[in-house]
C-alpha cells in the first residue's frame, strides 16, 4: 500500500509539473507572437532613420529577420534558454539586468502593502463576521466597497495633495530624499533593509517617510478584498457545530473566534494572500508612475510608452512566471497545511 | 431561492397575485419577476446603484443641454480657474469647464462599458458553453488557452494588447475585451458542466434536438443569470482600467473629455489647483461604486446560491 500511495504522489507532481510546463510554453509562443504583430520596426529603431539601405540589411539579417517565423521561433527559444532576453532600447542593457535592478524596488514596496492590507483587512474581515448585519460590518462593507471602487492612481495623487503637500508628513515622490540617493552600498536592493545595515539611520528614515503613502495606497486595494474573503471564511466557520460545542463547553468567545474558528481559516487566508502578492504587480504600474517610484512597473510602463516590444514581452512573461509559480505555491500550502486535502 | 422564499410569505397576505399558483407560463414569469423586484428593491444600497447608473445614462443622454460650456472650447484668460458659480467645478489649464468636460465624459465611460460588455459577454457565453457541453479534446485547448489569460493580472494583458494596437479609446475598448472573456467562458463552462447530464437535456437529446439548439435553447439561458451578475460585477473593473489606461496616457487621446485622462493632465497643476484632479476622480469613483452596488443587489435576485 505504502508504494502505491509514494508512485501516486510522484505521478501527480509529475503532472502538475506537466501542466506548467504547457502553460509556460504556451506563454512564450503567445509572447512571441505578439512580438511578431507588434507594428514597430525593430531594425530601424536599432540603426537609426539616417542609416543607409545596406546597414539596414546587415542589421536585417543579423537579426535574423529574414528567416521564416518558425525558425525564428526557433531561435527565440534557443536563445532563451541560453539566458539570452535582448537589450533594451530604453537603456541599452540587457533587459534581465534592468529587470533585476529595478525588481527589488517593487519587492520592496509590494511587501510592505501586503503586510498593511493583510495586517488590517485580516482582522477586519474576522470583525465583520462576528459582527454580521450589525454596524460594524456594514460600515466595514462600505470601507471595503470603496477599495474595489476607488480608482488606484486617484487616491494616489490625492495622498500626495494632502499628506505631501499640505501636512507635509510624507516625502514625495522616489524612494528617498534626492541627496540621499545613491549614499548607501546596495546589498540586497531593499533600501530599508541596505539603510539598516549601513547603520545610516537618516538614509532609513527617509525611505520610511517616502515609501509609507504609496506602500498605504497600494495596501488599501488587498485590504479591501482580504477582507471580504475573511469575512466569507470566517462565517463559514462560525456557522459549523464545533463552535457551537465550544460555545456551550463555556469556551471563551475570544478563543472561540480566534483559537477555533480563525485556526480553520489559515490555509485558505494564506492562499489567498499568496494570490493577492501576485497581483500587487499590477497596482504597481500605476502606483510606481505616480511616486516616481524606480521599480518593475515604470520600468515597464516607460517601455510601452516607447514601444520596445522586446523588453515588453520579456516583462509579460515574467509577470505570468511569477503568478503561475505562486498559484502553484498556494496550492503546495494547500497540501501541506491542510491534511483533508492529501487522501 | 431560499432569500426569496423567505421574503414571500410576508407579502403573500398583501400581494394576491403572488398568493396564486400559477396557471401560465406568463403567470408564473410575472410572478418570479415580481419577487425579483421586491427583493432588489429591498436592498436600499443596490437601489441606490441602479439610480446612480440611470443618472449616469440621462446625464450621457442629455450632455449638450446639462453641460454649461463647450468641453473643448479652450479660453486660455480663464485657466486654472477656481470652481465659481460661472465654473461649478473650476476650469483646467486651457480654460475649459471642467464640469462640462465631466459630463461629457460620462458618454466616454458608458461607450466603453457597453461595448466591452456586449463582446465579451456573448464571446465568453459561446466558447464556455460549447466547451463545457463538447468536453474532450475542445475543453482541453480551450481551458488551457483561458488559464494563460487568466494567469496574468488583467491591466498587465490589458497593457500588452494596448501596446500591440497602439493607444486610443477604440483600442483600449478591444484590449479590455480581449483580456475580459475567458473569465466569462470559464464561469460558462462550469454552469454547464453542472447541468450537461440533468435529465432535461438528456429529454431534449432524446427528442432529436441538434447540439447547436440544446446549447442555444436549454443551456445558455441557465447559464445567463450568473453570466449577466459576473458582466455587472465586471463593469465597475471594466471602468476602472479604462480609467487607468487614459491616466497612464494609452486609453482616450486629448482633447477626449475622459475622465483618466483627465486625472492625468491634471497630474502637473494638482498642488496648486487641487480641483483639476478631484472632480474627474470622485466621477470614476462614484460610477464604478454605483456598479459594484447594482451588480451586488442584482446577484441576490438572480444567483442567490453564488452570494
Amino acid at each position: 500500500m505504502g508504494r502505491f500511495f509514494k508512485r501516486n504522489k510522484i505521478k501527480r507532481a509529475a503532472q502538475s509539473l506537466a501542466s506548467v510546463l504547457v502553460t509556460l510554453l504556451l506563454l512564450v509562443t503567445l509572447t512571441f507572437f505578439l512580438g511578431q504583430v507588434m507594428p514597430v520596426d525593430v531594425v530601424s529603431r536599432l540603426v537609426g532613420p539616417d542609416a543607409d539601405q545596406a546597414t539596414y540589411q546587415a542589421t536585417y539579417e543579423r537579426l535574423g529577420l529574414d528567416q521564416p517565423i518558425i525558425v525564428q521561433f526557433g531561435i527565440y527559444i534557443s536563445r532563451m534558454l541560453q539566458g539570452d532576453f535582448g537589450t533594451a532600447l530604453l537603456t541599452g542593457h540587457q533587459v534581465l539586468d534592468d529587470i533585476v535592478r529595478v525588481f527589488p524596488a517593487t519587492i520592496e514596496l509590494g511587501t510592505l502593502a501586503l503586510l498593511i492590507g493583510a495586517g488590517i483587512g485580516v482582522p477586519l474581515g474576522v470583525l465583520a463576521a462576528v459582527q454580521r448585519n450589525r454596524p460594524a460590518d456594514h460600515i466595514i462593507r462600505v470601507v471595503t466597497l470603496l477599495g474595489h471602487s476607488v480608482p488606484i492612481f486617484w487616491i494616489g495623487l490625492m495622498g500626495l495633495l494632502l499628506f505631501y503637500s499640505y501636512l507635509g508628513w510624507v516625502g514625495g515622490g522616489g524612494r528617498v530624499e534626492i541627496y540621499y540617493d545613491g549614499l548607501v552600498e546596495t546589498r540586497t536592493g531593499l533600501l530599508l533593509v541596505d539603510s539598516l545595515l549601513a547603520g545610516d539611520t537618516e538614509v532609513f528614515w527617509s525611505a520610511v517617510r517616502h515609501i509609507i503613502l504609496p506602500a498605504t495606497v497600494l495596501g488599501y486595494a488587498s485590504m479591501a478584498s482580504l477582507c471580504r474573503l475573511t469575512r466569507s471564511f470566517m462565517i463559514d466557520q462560525l456557522s459549523q457545530e464545533y463552535v457551537t460545542a465550544a460555545r456551550v463547553k463555556g469556551v471563551s468567545e475570544w478563543n472561540v473566534i480566534w483559537h477555533h474558528a480563525f485556526r480553520n481559516i489559515r490555509v485558505q487566508l494564506l492562499t489567498v494572500i499568496a494570490l493577492t502578492y501576485g497581483s500587487m504587480l499590477e497596482g504597481a504600474v500605476l502606483i510606481e508612475t505616480i511616486f516616481a517610484w524606480p521599480g518593475f512597473g515604470q520600468y515597464l510602463t516607460n517601455n510601452l510608452l516607447l514601444g520596445d516590444m522586446n523588453a515588453i514581452m520579456v516583462c509579460v512573461l515574467l509577470v505570468g512566471v511569477i503568478f503561475i509559480t505562486l498559484n502553484m505555491l498556494a496550492d503546495l500550502l494547500y497540501k501541506i497545511f491542510d491534511p483533508r486535502t492529501v487522501q | 431561492m431560499s432569500a426569496q422564499a423567505s421574503e414571500v410569505p410576508a407579502k403573500r397576505k398583501k400581494v394576491a397575485f403572488l398568493d396564486r399558483e400559477a396557471t401560465s407560463v406568463t403567470e408564473a414569469f410575472l410572478q418570479r419577476l415580481l419577487v425579483g423586484v421586491h427583493t432588489f428593491l429591498s436592498n436600499g444600497l443596490a437601489v441606490a446603484g441602479l439610480s446612480i447608473i440611470l443618472l449616469l445614462i440621462a446625464v450621457a443622454a442629455f450632455a449638450p443641454w446639462i453641460a454649461t460650456h463647450d468641453p473643448n472650447l479652450q479660453n486660455l484668460s480663464m485657466a486654472l480657474k477656481p470652481p465659481s458659480s460661472v465654473n461649478w467645478f473650476g476650469t483646467d489649464e486651457y480654460g475649459r469647464d471642467i464640469f462640462s468636460r465631466i459630463v461629457y465624459g460620462s458618454r466616454v465611460t458608458l461607450y466603453i462599458v457597453t461595448l466591452v460588455t456586449i463582446t465579451v459577454g456573448p464571446i465568453g457565453l459561446i466558447v464556455g458553453t460549447v466547451s463545457g457541453y463538447y468536453g474532450g479534446t475542445v475543453d482541453m485547448i480551450v481551458m488551457r488557452i483561458t488559464d494563460l489569460f487568466l494567469a496574468f493580472p488583467g491591466l498587465i494583458l490589458t497593457l500588452t494588447f494596448v501596446a500591440i494596437l497602439g493607444p486610443g479609446l477604440e483600442q483600449a475598448v478591444l484590449a479590455i475585451a480581449l483580456t475580459g472573456w475567458p473569465a466569462i467562458a470559464r464561469l460558462a463552462r462550469a454552469e454547464t458542466m453542472t447541468i450537461r447530464s440533468s435529465d432535461y437535456i438528456a429529454a431534449a437529446r432524446l427528442q432529436g434536438a441538434s447540439s447547436l439548439r440544446i446549447i442555444f435553447g436549454s443551456i445558455i439561458p441557465v447559464c445567463m443569470s450568473s453570466v449577466i451578475v459576473r458582466l455587472t460585477l465586471g463593469m465597475a473593473s471594466v471602468i476602472l482600467t479604462a480609467a487607468g489606461l487614459g491616466f497612464l496616457g494609452l486609453g482616450a487621446q486629448p482633447p477626449t473629455p475622459e475622465w483618466g485622462a483627465m486625472t492625468s493632465a491634471g497630474r502637473e497643476y494638482m498642488l496648486d489647483s487641487w480641483w483639476l484632479v478631484t472632480a474627474p476622480g470622485v466621477a470614476i469613483m462614484v460610477v464604478s461604486l454605483a456598479f459594484n452596488l447594482f451588480g451586488d443587489g442584482l446577484r441576490d435576485v438572480l444567483d442567490p446560491k453564488s452570494k
